[in-house]
C-alpha cells in the first residue's frame, strides 16, 4: 500500500551509502598506516569486520529483526573498522574480537540497535578492553618495524616471534603513554619525544578524511573543531607556563588517534549531540576531558573515556540547546 | 531588487518545471458535465441554493456561504443541474463529499456581470463583502476564503507570493508571464482594500520570464518586484514574507499583526476578475505534468472532471497514480472522478519509473539533516521520536504544530523516514484527544448538576415537610390557645410567635440547604471551574431559600431572578444558566403550591 500524503520525491541517500561514504574516508589513513606500520592493521580490519558481521547477524536474528537489510546499511563495519584503528595494530586476534563482540551485542545491539545506542559503540568495545586488559592495550609496534608481513600475522595469530626478531619492537607504549611514565619517573620531556613523524603522517590521513567528510556534508564543522578547540584550551596555556612539564599541543593533536576521533568518533550522530550548539558543547567536553584523562589519569589514552561520559550528557545537551523555533524568541523546554 | 533576509533551512529538489513552463494556458474543452463540490474552502460546505432541475447560468451563485470559513460556490458554466448528491471529491480521505452536478448546455452563457467599477471609492469592508459574494480563496493551495484576510487595514507590506517553490509546477509562472498586467489590477484592488503602504512581488529567480514580466506590469502601479533565490519552501506565506520584509512570523500569529498580509498571485488575479469583471471565481490555471506526454497549462473550469483534464496531457501507459499538488505537499488523489476544486493547482502523474518507490525505511541514525533542512527551525529527528512512541505531550512541547508539513524534512532523510506522515499522525491524534478530552468535560459538567440538582430536591423535599410540620404546629397551637382561654382578642389565623418559630425553621432549613453544597463538588475539576461551579450553585441555592424564606414570611410571588453570573467561560455560563432555569422552574412550581394552600 501506497501511502497517499506522503512526500513523492526523496534524495537518493540511504543509511548504507552514508555508512560507505565514511569507510570510503578512513582509507588515506588506513593506507598511510599500512605505509607506516605495517600489514598488520588489515589483518585486524579483517577480523573486526568479520566478528561484526557475524555478531550483528546474531543479533538480528534473535532480535527477531531481518537480517540482511540491516547488515546492508553497513554501521557495523565502521563500528569494527573504529575499533581496530583504536586498537593495538599487532594486538592478539582475541583482543580485536573480543572488543568487537562487546562493542557490537552489548553496546550496539542490546540497546537497540542502529540509532538506539546511547553509547559510541567502538568507543565502549575500546573502553573495556583497556580497563580489562591494560597491558596488552599498552603495547603498541614501535614505529619503524621490523617485522615483516609473515611476522606481523605470526605474532598477531600465534603470538610467537620468528627467531631473531626484537621483542622491543612489540612491547614500544605509545608516545603519549611514554611521556606520562617518564614524566612520573622524573625524566625530562625531551627525551621522551617519540622521534618519528609516522604518526602525524597517519594523522593527516584522518584529517584528510574528516575533511572531505565534511565537505561531503557528512559530518558538521561543529564537533571535531570544539574537541580540537577543547583539547587546546588545556594543552596550550599548560605547555607555555611549563614546556618541560607538558607536551605540546601539537604532540596532543597528532598523538593518540585525536584527529581520528575528531572526524570519525565525536561525529557519530546517534550517541553525540544533534543541535549545533549542542554539538559544541559535546565537542569542547569530549577535548577538554580528554586531556585531562590523558595528562592527569591513570590510562594511556583519555579520548573513549571523554566521549563515552559525554555521550551521557547527549540527551540533555540535545533538550537544552534547541535552537529557536521560527518566529519565536528562543525554545520553549 | 534582492532579498535581504533568509529563512532557516530548505531544500534544493530537482525543479522540473521545463516540461511544463513552456506550455501557454491554454483553455480546457467546455466538459459535457460539471461536479462542482461544496467543500471548496478550508472551513464548511456550502449550502447548495438552487434544486435539481433548475437551469443555471454561468456565474450564477448556487451554493452560499455556511459560516465565516466557507465560501460561496458558482455555477462554472451554463446548463441544468442534474443532480445534488455525494461525489468523488479530491481529498486524502477518499471520502465522497456533497458535489453540485451540472449538465453543461454548452451555450456559456453569463450571468448579468455587476463589476465594482467604482472600487477606488468603495471601503474595505466593501470590497471584503464583495469578495465573499463571489467566492474568491486563497489559490495557493490552502483555499483559505480570500475577504478574510482583507479584514486588518492600514498595512504595512502587501506581499505577494509568486514564488511557486515547488517541483513541477508552472501555473504561476505561466499566469504571471501571460498575465501580469491583469494581476497588477488585481494587485491593485487588494492593496487599495488593504490601505497597504507598499506592494512587495516575490518570485523565485528560475523565473526569469515571469520576473521580467512582473516587472514591467507593476512598473506602472510602484509595485516592488523581488527575485528570491530559488529554495523550497520560499513559497511558504511566512518563508515569503521572512524573505522580503525580514519579519519571522510564528506559528499561531496572523501576519496582519506584523503589519504584512500575503496573497497568492493567482488570488489577486481572481480577485481583480471578480471586482474589475463581476467574474466569481469558477476557474483556474492547472498544471499538468509528471509522467505525461504533453505537459500542459490549462484553464479549466472549476469541477471539470479530473480525468478529463488529465487525458489532455496523454498520461504515459505506465502511469499508476496522480499527485493533486506538487512532489512534496500533494497527495495522491483516490478517485480522478472527482471534479476540480480550487485547490487544484497541479495534477502530477506518477510513473514507477519517473517516481521510484521509496526504499524501506531505516532506523534514524539521527544525523541532524532534518533539522538543517527545517524552514522553521525544529528538531524534525525528536518529533519522529515522540510520534513514534506517541509521546504527544513531549511533541507538542517540540513546537510540533509549529510545523508546515513541507516535507522537507521527509526529502533529505537518509534513512527514507516518510517524517512528515508521522507528524500529521502526532496532529491528528492530539486533535483528537482534544476532542474527546472536551466531550468528557461536557458529560462531567452535566453529571455534576444533575448530582447537584437531585440534591437540591432532596433538601428542597425536606424543607417543604419541614415548613408542612411547623405550619401544623402552629396551626394546632393556634386552635388549643382558642380551645384554652377564651379570651376576647382572639386573633384568627397565625400566633405571631409561632409564625416567628416558623420562619425561623425555614431560614435555617434553608441554610442547611445551601451551606453543604459547595463540599459536594470537590472532585476531579481544576480549582477555578469548580470554584466557578460551585459559586453558581450557591448563588442558585441562596436565591431559592431567599424566595422561599420571603414566601414563608409573607407569601410574596417573587419573580424568577436574572442571572448575574461573573462566570468567564461559556460553557459554565450555560451551565449557570441551566441551574437558573431550573430553580426558576422549581420556584414558580413552589409559588403555585403556595398559591394553592393560602394561609392555611
Amino acid at each position: 500500500m501506497t501511502a497517499i500524503h506522503s512526500t513523492h520525491i526523496a534524495k537518493p541517500a540511504t543509511v548504507s551509502t552514508v555508512m560507505l561514504k565514511v569507510l570510503a574516508a578512513l582509507l588515506p589513513g588506513i593506507a598511510l598506516s599500512v605505509y607506516c606500520n605495517g600489514i598488520g592493521i588489515l589483518l585486524q580490519l579483517l577480523l573486526a569486520s568479520l566478528t561484526a558481521l557475524a555478531a550483528e547477524a546474531a543479533m538480528l536474528r534473535l532480535r527477531g529483526v531481518a537480517v540482511l537489510p540491516a547488515l546492508k546499511d553497513l554501521s557495523a563495519i565502521v563500528t569494527a573498522w573504529l575499533l581496530a584503528l583504536s586498537l593495538p595494530a599487532l594486538g592478539s586476534w582475541w583482543m580485536i574480537v573480543v572488543a568487537t563482540l562487546f562493542a557490537i551485542i552489548v553496546a550496539k545491539q542490546l540497546y537497540g540497535g542502529l540509532g538506539n545506542n546511547p553509547f559510541n559503540p567502538a568507543m565502549a568495545g575500546f573502553a573495556l578492553m583497556v580497563v580489562s586488559f591494560p597491558a596488552q592495550m599498552a603495547q603498541w609496534g614501535s614505529p619503524q618495524l621490523p617485522l615483516d608481513t609473515a611476522a606481523q600475522w605470526q605474532w598477531i595469530f600465534l603470538h610467537t616471534l620468528a627467531p631473531g626478531a626484537v621483542p622491543d619492537a612489540i612491547s614500544s607504549a605509545t608516545p603519549l603513554d611514554v611521556i606520562k611514565t617518564g614524566l612520573r619517573q622524573g625524566q625530562a620531556l625531551a627525551g621522551l619525544l617519540p622521534s618519528s613523524a609516522a604518526q602525524g603522517l597517519v594523522a593527516l590521513g584522518w584529517l584528510a578524511g574528516g575533511l572531505w567528510l565534511w565537505q561531503q556534508k557528512l559530518i558538521p564543522w561543529q564537533t571535531p573543531l570544539a574537541m580540537l578547540a577543547g583539547l587546546l584550551t588545556l594543552a596550550l596555556p599548560l605547555w607555555l607556563w611549563q614546556p618541560a612539564q607538558y607536551a605540546s599541543p601539537l604532540l596532543h593533536l597528532l598523538q593518540g588517534g585525536t584527529l581520528l576521533a575528531a572526524a570519525f568518533i565525536v561525529t557519530d550522530p546517534v550517541s553525540g549531540s544533534t543541535t549545533p550548539r549542542g554539538r559544541l558543547i559535546f565537542g569542547f567536553s569530549v577535548g577538554l576531558l580528554t586531556y585531562v584523562i590523558r595528562v592527569f589519569g591513570n590510562f594511556p589514552d583519555g579520548i573513549a573515556f571523554a566521549v563515552l561520559l559525554m555521550n551521557m550528557t547527549a540527551p540533555l545537551l540535545d533538550q537544552y540547546t534547541r535552537p529557536a523555533v521560527f518566529g519565536h524568541r528562543k525554545g520553549r523546554s | 531588487m534582492m532579498p535581504l533576509f533568509d529563512f532557516p533551512g530548505g531544500i534544493h529538489p530537482p525543479e522540473n518545471k521545463a516540461q511544463s513552463s513552456a506550455a501557454p494556458i491554454r483553455q480546457a474543452p467546455l466538459p459535457p458535465q460539471l461536479h462542482v463540490a461544496l467543500r471548496q474552502s478550508m472551513g464548511n460546505a456550502a449550502r447548495p441554493c438552487v434544486a435539481v432541475g433548475d437551469r443555471v447560468a454561468k456565474g450564477q451563485l448556487i451554493a452560499s456561504a455556511d459560516g465565516c470559513l466557507s465560501a460561496a460556490v458558482h455555477a462554472p458554466t451554463s446548463g441544468v443541474i442534474s443532480a445534488i448528491a455525494p461525489q468523488p471529491f479530491a481529498h486524502p480521505s477518499g471520502l465522497p463529499e456533497l458535489a453540485i452536478t451540472l449538465d453543461s448546455d454548452g451555450e456559456e452563457r453569463w450571468i448579468d456581470r455587476q463589476p465594482l467599477h467604482d472600487w477606488p471609492q468603495r471601503s474595505g469592508a466593501e470590497i471584503r463583502d464583495f469578495l465573499a459574494q463571489m467566492g474568491i480563496v486563497g489559490l495557493g493551495g490552502a483555499v483559505f476564503p480570500s475577504h478574510l484576510k482583507l479584514g486588518v487595514s492600514p498595512l504595512e507590506t502587501l506581499v505577494i507570493n509568486g514564488a511557486e517553490c515547488e517541483p513541477y509546477i508552472s501555473c504561476d509562472d505561466r499566469l504571471m508571464r501571460e498575465r501580469a498586467d491583469a494581476i497588477c489590477d488585481g494587485i491593485a484592488v487588494t492593496r487599495h482594500a488593504l490601505q497597504a503602504r507598499e506592494v512587495l512581488i516575490g518570485i523565485e529567480d528560475n523565473k526569469p520570464q515571469a520576473i521580467a514580466a512582473m516587472q514591467a506590469a507593476a512598473a506602472v502601479h510602484g509595485f516592488g518586484v523581488v527575485a528570491v533565490p530559488t529554495k523550497y519552501p520560499s513559497g511558504g506565506a511566512k518563508q515569503l514574507i521572512r524573505l522580503l520584509t525580514g519579519k519571522a512570523i510564528p506559528h499561531g500569529v496572523r501576519a496582519t499583526e506584523h503589519g504584512v498580509q500575503c496573497f497568492n498571485v493567482a488570488t489577486v488575479y481572481a480577485i481583480g476578475r471578480a471586482v474589475l469583471h463581476g467574474e466569481p471565481l469558477i476557474s483556474r490555471i492547472v498544471t499538468l505534468t509528471g509522467a505525461v506526454d504533453a505537459a500542459a497549462n490549462v484553464e479549466a473550469l472549476i469541477g471539470t472532471p479530473l480525468a478529463s483534464l488529465l487525458a489532455l496531457a496523454r498520461p504515459h501507459r505506465d502511469s499508476h497514480e496522480v499527485v493533486m499538488g506538487g512532489p512534496l505537499m500533494g497527495f495522491t488523489l483516490p478517485d480522478l472522478a472527482a471534479g476540480l476544486t480550487k485547490a487544484g493547482n497541479c495534477l502530477l502523474v506518477k510513473s514507477p519509473a519517473l517516481f521510484p518507490p521509496r526504499p524501506p525505511a531505516q532506523p534514524c541514525i539521527r544525523c541532524g539533516d532534518c533539522a538543517s533542512a527545517c524552514p522553521v527551525s525544529l528538531q524534525p529527528m525528536d518529533l519522529f521520536w515522540f510520534a513514534k512512541a506517541k509521546n504527544f505531550d513531549k511533541a507538542q512541547q517540540w513546537q510540533l504544530f509549529d510545523c508546515i508539513e513541507c516535507g522537507a524534512c521527509s526529502y533529505v532523510c537518509p534513512s527514507q523516514i516518510p517524517l512528515v506522515d508521522y507528524y500529521r499522525f502526532a496532529k491528528s491524534e492530539i486533535w483528537a484527544a482534544e476532542r474527546d478530552k472536551n466531550a468528557a468535560n461536557l458529560a462531567r459538567q452535566r453529571h455534576e448538576f444533575r448530582q447537584f440538582r437531585l440534591q437540591r430536591d432532596k433538601a428542597e423535599k425536606a424543607q417543604r415537610l419541614a415548613d408542612k410540620a411547623a405550619q401544623a404546629a402552629a396551626r394546632q397551637a393556634a386552635s388549643h390557645s382558642a380551645a384554652a382561654n377564651l379570651a376576647p382578642d382572639v386573633v384568627p389565623g397565625v400566633d405571631p410567635k409561632q409564625a416567628a418559630i416558623a420562619a425561623a425553621m425555614a431560614r435555617a432549613a434553608a441554610q442547611r440547604e445551601a451551606a453543604p453544597l459547595p463540599e459536594q463538588h470537590s472532585s476531579g475539576l481544576n480549582d477555578a471551574k469548580q470554584a466557578a461551579i460551585a459559586a453558581a450553585m450557591a448563588r442558585a441555592a441562596a436565591r431559592k431559600s431567599a424566595d422561599d424564606e420571603a414566601k414563608a414570611a409573607n407569601g410574596q410571588p417573587s419573580s424568577p431572578p436574572l442571572q448575574s453570573s461573573g462566570l468567564d467561560d461559556a460553557k459554565q455560563a450555560a451551565i449557570a444558566a441551566a441551574m437558573a432555569r431550573a430553580a426558576a422552574r422549581k420556584a414558580a412550581a413552589d409559588q403555585a403550591r403556595a398559591n394553592q394552600q393560602p394561609d392555611s
